[in-house]
């Protein structure tokens, strides 16, 4: 179980080079993905989390350093290339699926996530019935709903779906980016349980960006604090597990 | 009676424009002007090469090769290049002006005595202007067939998910730089065929022909989405058609009006800008609420 699938060394990013506003947010990152983990990534705004995410999926390139895939080095492949391997969910909802689509549409377009497009029939009366099977999966009613455009979805049933979507072809690696910050309580904690259950069941390797302390301790069997660019803290297992969120406070503060 | 053939014969020639359009304009959500360059290069190309001795129908499949040409350049000025999409389609129709006077050698050549696609026995047996309206007929169910089922595979729902959202698109691997530049290639080689089919048709090709096309392109789009609202995408393709004959039969009503054919453009226009205009005045006169009225009473 901890074979590193992905391994990011010394990633430096720099922004707005050559500008008086030139920034450093990623300082020699230094972070190593073992196989079946599950990481909680917490930080202030402006840590560096989402550039974190963006270096990995590969829409922002580091300006050095290293990444390594299963000990072979993607540092130079590009975001699309990277999906074979990779998915991601959005925070924002709309960002995750194509509005005027409908669902089983979206599904069947994340089925073949990072294979060649062909020009052959799509054959969704193959892919329906399964389809169907594992939108109700979600609990949300989103298995109703199959043939509506996923612009006249909620957002909660939205944000289910590219969930979903992100698991539909087993990815080596699931980024989730704060992916139930824009839902409503209640809403949030359904799918968050719901990512929960799929990732631990799965054995699915995830990062979890979120602002919820207490989300982040609940979740995962890893935690990494992320400060100023670089990882405060990187706890495991019972060290985890021991975590309140008055000491998981002190090390934002380091 | 014979004007009205001839107008739906026009409408169905001219919709092969309207549909290369809407690959473009509703599909990827892009405007691209390079369609007044390539509708006048397929005219070009077409008689050129039919003056030169090709059969008509390699003239048609030379145009349709310069129309994707076309797009190409178009399609690598945005994505490789970076150029905004409405500026990469001027500068690719202004450059083709240029290119169809080259082609031509000068602004205007006949095909007087020079077989075309209608000249055959087939063809010259219908009565007048029934040549153009089989003809269309025969393009366009081809064409939209082809869309159908394109549209339908798993190349043509990556290329619809790329303009419905592009990052999405990306995030499950698809290059959508490749869909645009495809899209804008069949695009513009459909294009290349309406211009070479509307040259023979009409019997010449000139150099100004192209100035307006994409007003017509978008007029066919818009009234086909006002006649007949909500419509599943196959019905949306059809729809284009039937907007670009009704855009003739209103451009002949007006033109029996008194109106004269210079005043074509002006009219053209006015037409598009109404239509575009026409759920903006519904809302504000309440018309939909008239109407469900309406309705109610009936029943």
């Amino acid at each position: 179980m901890t074979k590193p699938i992905l391994e990011l060394k010394d990633i430096v990013t720099v922004v707005n080079k050559g500008t008086s506003n030139e920034t450093t947010i990623l300082k020699e990152l230094n972070l190593t993905i073992n196989e079946g983990d599950f990481i909680t990534i917490v930080g202030s705004n402006g840590a560096g989390k989402s550039t974190l995410f963006n270096v990995i999926g590969g829409n922002l390139s580091a300006d050095s350093g290293q990444i390594l895939l299963h000990g072979e080095d993607i540092t130079h492949e590009n975001e699309e290339d990277r999906t074979h391997f990779l998915s991601r969910v959005f925070q924002d909802p709309k960002l995750g699926t194509a509005p005027r689509m409908t669902v089983a549409e979206n599904m069947l377009l994340a089925e073949k996530r990072g294979e060649k497009r062909r020009l052959v029939p799509r054959h969704m009366k193959q892919h329906i019935d399964k389809f169907t099977k594992i939108a109700t999966t979600m609990n949300n009613g989103l298995e109703e709903r199959m043939s509506t455009a996923t612009g006249n979805l909620s957002g909660g049933q939205r944000q289910a779906l590219s969930f979903l979507m992100a698991t539909l072809k087993r990815p080596d690696i699931i980024l989730l980016d704060e992916h139930t910050a824009a839902l409503d309580p209640r809403t949030s904690n359904n799918l968050l349980h719901a990512t929960n259950e799929r990732i631990t069941q799965d054995h699915l390797t995830a990062l979890m960006i979120t602002h919820h302390l207490e989300d982040a301790l609940k979740f995962g069997n890893r935690l990494i604090v992320l400060n100023n660019g670089t990882i405060k803290a990187d706890l495991r297992g019972e060290e985890k597990d021991k975590l309140t969120a008055e000491n998981l406070y002190e090390y934002f503060e380091m | 009676m014979s004007l009205i053939v001839s107008a739906i014969g026009q409408g169905l020639l001219w919709a092969i424009l309207g549909l290369g359009l809407f690959l473009t304009f509703r599909i990827l959500n892009i405007a691209d002007m390079t369609v007044e360059g390539t509708f006048p290069m397929g005219a070009a190309v077409a008689v050129t090469a039919i003056v030169h001795g090709y059969s008509p129908m390699t003239a048609t499949l030379f145009a349709f090769l310069a129309g994707m040409a076309a797009g190409l350049v178009t399609g690598l000025l945005y994505t490789k290049g970076k150029i905004d999409i409405l500026l990469a389609g001027i500068l690719v129709m202004t450059a083709a002006y240029s290119v169809n006077l080259e082609i031509m050698g000068k602004s205007n050549t006949s095909l007087l005595g020079h077989k075309t696609l209608l000249s055959s026995k087939f063809f010259e047996a219908m009565p007048n202007y029934f040549n153009s309206v089989f003809l269309g007929m025969v393009v366009i169910a081809v064409i939209t067939l082809i869309l159908v089922f394109f549209l339908q595979t798993d190349l043509g729902q990556a290329f619809i998910a790329t303009g419905d959202n592009e990052k999405m698109a990306k995030s499950l691997g698809i290059h959508t730089d490749n869909m645009k530049i495809m899209g804008l290639m069949v695009s513009n080689g459909m294009v290349g065929i309406c211009g070479a089919l509307v040259a023979q048709s009409n019997g010449y090709a000139d150099i100004n022909m192209g100035i307006g096309t994409i007003v017509i392109a978008l007029a066919s789009i818009i009234i086909g989405e006002v006649a007949f609202g909500e419509l599943t995408l196959n019905q949306r393709l059809i729809a284009v058609t039937l907007g670009s004959i009704i855009y003739r039969l209103i451009l002949l009503a007006v033109l029996q009006l008194g109106f004269s054919a210079n005043d074509l453009n002006l009219l053209s226009s006015l037409v598009l800008a109404i239509c575009m205009m026409l759920p903006q005045f519904r809302r504000a006169l309440h018309l939909d609420r008239i109407f469900k009225k309406e309705v109610k009473s009936h029943d």
